[in-house]
């Protein structure tokens, strides 16, 4: 009976373990720690990895996929998820194909790919929020259906002839060294991190991952919030179809393929609960250097991509269960030091 | 005092410069990327690079490949290449074009680019080596398809991906020998594409058995894929009724062809293609080879490589295997 007793006031010191500020101590210093460590064996490693025009190139392999994170990030802390981010790269990638082939200018063609990503992502919205379907299942649709269209306006064909300006957004630098794409990711990383930890909308979309029922009872238009953070993944996911079809100047429809998996991997690694109301933004974004570092690390290292890829799940399961495990450690110690008194 | 900075920048330059190239003397960096992973064929291509680098000696093989069979793999891992600072990549290609704008920059900073097997458009690459002459290798599978068929018949073709290079251009040559009249009887019924996995390729062979029950063939001008469909007919027990053939490893395709469900399959030997890609790798890093159209270049046991005008090269015939020879290869390769 005792036991029971303290589990239960431990239980109460858990729940405050979960403030902002705890998560900043443990989650994004666990990561900071890990990505202090990769950087440590990447550059005793190999010789190639400590020089500042390697490490800013190694950005491109990770920008698109990072853009995506963010806007994913929010969609999961609101408890969704969206599996067909991928999808409609290539959906925007082959309609921007086709604009090219009509002859459409380079503002026209990141205008066609941002709206086709941003339409894909309401169309996303109005099925969950407008219609009450299941995310996950609903976007496990639209991953075969966005791609499947791709497929069959394409084929075994590819549209290879882009205007030569178009090439600047996924290959041009700022400054001579940092690619546009990761600038780009910084700055939409900080407007993020603003919106989702210093206004009323972020904290909102927290209150709907942890009680969407209460946080419609509160007058939270909890609908109009999912059909957003969905459009909102779709702009993010054109966006990236952008950015990747001027940096291979290629579409064909098999581009992007998989990404949807290594995006929702950075935001969970990041510290985002997959069920939703927690994560920050910082995480994320510390998540997405560590996956980029390590895979540039490995890259190097002439890994195999498969031993990467067991390699950044480990990790996942690793760093997830850090803290989990740290808890379980504490309860029990408080447990025993309270039955002893 | 300008004068003397300028000296000792010069210095300093000519010094690193002296260094670096010492450095390249010690070991010639070679990386072989291919398509993917867990491929019988690009790991048999590797034991035959490997030849070439003790042959030649002084040569690090790298060999690498994404872990999807995509473009934007091969191009992470050839930048990754580049910041490395290898002195060659040999490349088996997952698009003929997005690759370019990479495989650019590492000519640009002074890495020979190869590509062999699956080719890189001209502008991306130094050369390509080609395994056997294209329309050699689309004429041998119908010839050997119709044998199969009894000369007439229902045939499907089971692909690797619908943008692999090599497999489309093969399929467009088999298209052209089936608009022949003779071959007017054999009726190709559709193409389906597998991704060089061989669940999928399992699955799209099922697919083809269910759709068309009267099939007689399927040609499968990739390793994974006939192996795969050989295994679909087995499963489903029309050995005899389906016979498979296409592109295949001696290795892998020994029990299929003992099972009768494959008479007859071809291929040219990966082991020559990866010695012959990584010996050319190296006679352009130290063998002054430019892939100019016309150039001949030496490369060892496999004698002489002559570059066409599309800076291409063809290895070798496509050899026939069937149950009279596949045991003996089988140790092979």
């Amino acid at each position: 009976m005792s036991t029971n007793a303290s589990e239960g006031r431990a239980a109460v010191r858990d729940r405050a373990a979960e403030s902002p500020w705890s998560l900043l101590r443990r989650w994004e210093a666990i990561l900071l720690v890990f990505l202090g460590i990769v950087f440590v064996i990447n550059s005793n490693a190999t010789p190639y990895f400590l020089n500042i025009y390697n490490l800013a190139d190694s950005t491109f392999n990770f920008s698109e996929k990072a853009i995506i994170a963010l806007p994913m990030a929010l969609v999961i802390i609101a408890r969704d998820i969206d599996i067909s981010v991928a999808s409609i790269i290539a959906l925007s990638s082959m309609l921007m194909g086709l604009a090219a082939e009509a002859g459409l200018g380079v503002p026209g063609l990141v205008v066609v790919g941002l709206a086709t990503g941003a339409t894909a992502g309401a169309f996303n919205g109005f099925l969950i929020a407008g219609l009450g379907l299941p995310a996950i299942v609903v976007t496990i649709g639209t991953f075969t259906l966005f791609r499947g269209i791709a497929f069959v306006a394409l084929g075994d064909g590819a549209v290879t002839q882009y205007p030569a300006g178009l090439a600047y957004f996924g290959q041009g630098y700022i400054g001579g060294l940092i690619p546009f794409e990761f600038v780009l990711f910084l700055v939409l990383a900080v407007i993020f991190g603003v919106v989702l930890h210093m206004t009323v909308i972020g904290r909102r979309i927290y209150a709907i991952g942890n009680n969407p029922v209460a946080a419609r009872f509160t007058g939270i238009r909890v609908d109009r919030y999912r059909f957003v953070l969905f459009c909102l993944t779709g702009l993010m996911s054109g966006l990236a179809a952008v950015l990747l079809t001027s940096r291979i100047g290629s579409t064909r429809p098999n581009i992007a393929l998989g990404w949807e998996l290594e995006i929702i991997t950075m935001v969970v690694l990041g510290g985002v609960s997959i069920l939703g109301g927690i994560g920050t933004i910082l995480g994320v974004v510390i998540a997405v250097l560590l996956v980029g570092m390590v895979t540039f690390g490995f890259g190097l290292l002439n890994v195999p991509g498969i031993i990467m890829t067991v390699f950044i799940g480990s990790l996942l399961i690793v760093t997830i269960s850090i803290p989990v495990v740290i808890q379980a450690v504490r309860v029990r110690a408080a447990a025993r030091a309270s039955s002893r008194r | 005092m300008k004068r003397f900075v300028a000296t000792a920048v010069a210095a300093a330059s000519l010094l690193a410069f002296g260094m670096s190239s010492a450095f390249a003397q010690d070991t010639v960096r070679i990386a072989m990327l291919v398509k993917n992973l867990g491929n019988g064929f690009f790991d048999s291509a590797f034991d035959g690079g490997q030849e070439a680098a003790a042959e030649l000696g002084n040569i690090e093989l790298i060999f690498t490949a994404p872990t999807a069979p995509t473009a934007e793999g091969q191009i992470e891992i050839i930048s990754n290449l580049i910041a490395q600072g290898v002195d060659a990549i040999i490349i088996s290609a997952n698009d003929p074009t997005a690759l370019i704008p990479v495989t650019k920059r590492a000519m640009a900073r002074g890495i020979k680019v190869l590509s062999f097997d699956s080719g890189i458009a001209k502008e991306g690459r130094l050369m390509h080596l080609n395994p056997s002459n294209n329309e050699l290798i689309g004429f041998k599978q119908i010839v050997m398809a119709s044998d199969a068929a009894g000369g007439a018949g229902k045939i499907a073709i089971l692909s690797a991906t619908a943008q692999a290079t090599n497999q489309n251009i093969w399929i467009e040559e088999m298209r052209k020998e089936l608009a022949k009249p003779e071959r007017a009887s054999l009726d190709l019924v559709d193409v389906v594409y597998g991704d060089d996995q061989s669940d999928k390729s399992y699955q799209e062979a099922l697919g083809l058995l269910a759709r068309f029950p009267d099939l007689k063939v399927i040609i499968a001008p990739t390793t994974v894929g006939i192996a795969a469909a050989a295994q679909a007919v087995r499963d489903k027990g029309l050995v005899g009724k389906v016979f498979v053939t296409g592109l295949g490893l001696p290795s892998e395709m020994k029990g299929h062809v003992e099972s009768g469900a494959v008479l007859s399959f071809a291929i040219w030997n990966p082991i020559d293609l990866g010695y012959t890609a990584t010996y050319l790798a190296y006679q352009f890093v130290k063998g002054g080879a430019t892939g100019a159209p016309g150039e001949k270049i030496k490369v060892g046991r496999m004698g002489v490589m002559t570059i066409d005008e599309n800076g291409e090269a063809a290895m070798a015939e496509p050899f026939t295997f069937d149950a009279s020879n596949v045991a003996k290869f089988a140790e092979i390769f």
